[in-house]
């Protein structure tokens, strides 16, 4: 594997071998010299055609942890604004010398294009593009649970682990969304079991082939799962361009969709509360659930740095990228 | 690879004196082993390292000795133009690396660019008061100004030969190192 465009391209051991080494990475995160030396000398780019300000902070943080240098190049008030297109960006960068692009797009598979067109001949770290895939954010939940189906998510995971017999569910906009997508197929290659729930209104056309169960009833599908993690998803409203049509309105889909107190405490024990951020408080999830014990969305971020340190550190420290 | 046929140096009683006699010349350098701490490097520095520290702890009539393993992986200068690594455990013991005299374990000396990525790891971990490394075979071909304090066996080697260490821990046969390869001498 040369590139990191989608958790549908990953072997279960490709998989395992990413927790592993982020858990690794995860180990000298506690340590007061945070930083190493590993890429010492070779440059990544941050090129952010879309907003967003966690994944690009993390992605800096990882590359900077392992010494690499960093350049943010964001489409606002860039060569992109006056028109340039993404193959003269490329050019422009490969021009410059770097060693790798971890890219977001507002439009899919903008970074398969980048990585599969010759423009450039360096590793491409998705970074989430249109609704397709956010490989990284899909990581870091695995991750997460990870740690807390063996543990109580601070320890490290056994090393050579999955996610075998784990029950999912994930709630909401999966329409829109990429982390959605990312998160079904490498929870299905790590042997979780996966129910998504949400309104039919927010549900992609051909989700069929998809290895989930798909239901529209969130309580029914919690009493059925058993879950040992709810993810809600971000209602995007930024996406959901033709006006209204959707959901009726913002409480109605709290009321059937939202993780409130109730629902909350219903859950089982050891039922862990996810969300990619940022929140929509108070839609998708009540302050009630957001601020909860069980909630691991703080951790979730810390996670984030050592997943992308394990990446960036698979794609780049050796010749061939994960061997 | 043609040439001579592999043959066993070390034996595994062989090994078992040399560690020992390591351990004791560890006990005699530092005048016991109050300050001491193992840091085997992995994969087979470490259960050298938990041997060493057993023998320490023997020989000091029971007292504690701090045994860890100590990962150089992301400090190697050779990343580049290999398969990559897979990354391995680092453990340090209580209490810590600052101010202890460390021990460094591994099992071959050889270019000394692995014991370069150690210092700089432990660099980044504390502030020991001393450094000190244990080997069990040195073959020679330095390429850095670094030097074993404590070494089972020199065994000049030619650069074409191979030196593999085998120990029941890891490789499931009785311990052994072994020579082969290279031109007929």
């Amino acid at each position: 594997m040369r590139h990191l465009l989608s958790t549908a391209e990953l072997t279960r051991d490709e998989a395992v071998r990413i927790l592993d080494t982020a858990e690794a990475m995860a180990a000298t995160q506690g340590r007061s010299i945070k930083k190493l030396p590993t890429l010492r000398g070779r440059t990544v780019v941050n090129l952010f055609f879309e907003d967003s300000t966690r994944t690009r902070i993390s992605f800096e943080a990882a590359a900077k942890r392992l010494s690499a240098d960093v350049l943010n190049f964001s489409a606002k008030g860039s060569s992109v604004s006056k028109g340039e297109s993404l193959k003269d960006t490329a050019l422009t960068l490969q021009a410059m010398g770097i060693d790798a692009v971890v890219i977001r797009h507002h439009d899919s598979g903008a970074p398969h294009r980048l990585a599969h067109s010759g423009w450039i001949d360096v590793p491409v770290l998705n970074a989430g593009d249109g609704t397709h895939q956010h490989p990284t954010q899909a990581l870091l939940d695995a991750f997460t649970l990870r740690r807390h189906l063996s543990a109580d998510g601070e320890t490290p995971a056994p090393e050579d682990t999955a996610l075998d017999g784990a029950s999912v569910v994930i709630v909401g906009d999966v329409l829109h969304s990429r982390v959605a997508r990312s998160n079904v197929s490498l929870l299905h290659t790590l042997g979780a079991r996966v129910t998504v729930v949400a309104p039919p209104t927010l549900l992609p056309v051909g989700i069929e082939p998809w290895p989930c169960e798909v239901r529209y009833d969130l309580d029914e599908a919690l009493a059925e799962a058993v879950p040992d993690a709810v993810m809600m998803l971000r209602v995007q409203r930024e996406r959901m361009t033709s006006a209204g049509g959707f959901f009726p309105s913002p409480h109605e889909y709290h009321r059937r969709y939202g993780l409130d107190g109730e629902r909350l405490a219903r859950l089982p024990e050891r039922c862990v509360v996810m969300h990619p951020g940022p929140m929509n408080r108070g839609l998708e999830i009540s302050a009630e659930a957001a601020d909860s014990p069980r909630s691991t969305i703080v951790e979730q971020v810390g996670n984030g740095v050592a997943v992308r340190m394990a990446a960036l550190y698979l794609l780049l420290a050796g010749e061939e990228g994960i061997a | 690879m043609a040439g001579m046929p592999t043959r066993e140096v070390l034996t595994a009683s062989d090994i078992s004196r040399s560690l020992t006699r390591i351990a004791h010349e560890i006990l005699e350098r530092n005048h016991g082993s109050e300050r001491v701490t193992v840091l085997g490097i992995p994969t087979r520095g470490v259960p050298l390292a938990r041997r060493i520290g057993e023998r320490l702890a023997h020989t000091e009539g029971g007292a504690e000795i701090p045994v860890g393993s100590l990962d150089v992986t992301m400090y190697r200068d050779d990343l580049r133009g290999q398969p990559t690594r897979t990354l391995q455990r680092t453990d340090l013991p209580e209490p810590g690396i600052d101010d202890r005299i460390v021990v460094l374990v591994d099992d071959v000396l050889y270019s000394g660019r692995t014991i370069r990525a150690a210092l700089d790891a432990l660099g980044d971990l504390g502030r020991p008061a001393a450094v000190q490394l244990a080997v069990l075979v040195d073959r020679g071909h330095r390429e850095l100004p670094i030097r074993a304090d404590f070494v089972g066996k020199n065994l000049p080697t030619a650069a074409t030969e191979r030196v593999d260490v085998h120990l029941t821990e890891i490789d499931d046969v009785p311990d052994a190192v072994t020579i082969s390869g290279g031109e007929a001498h």
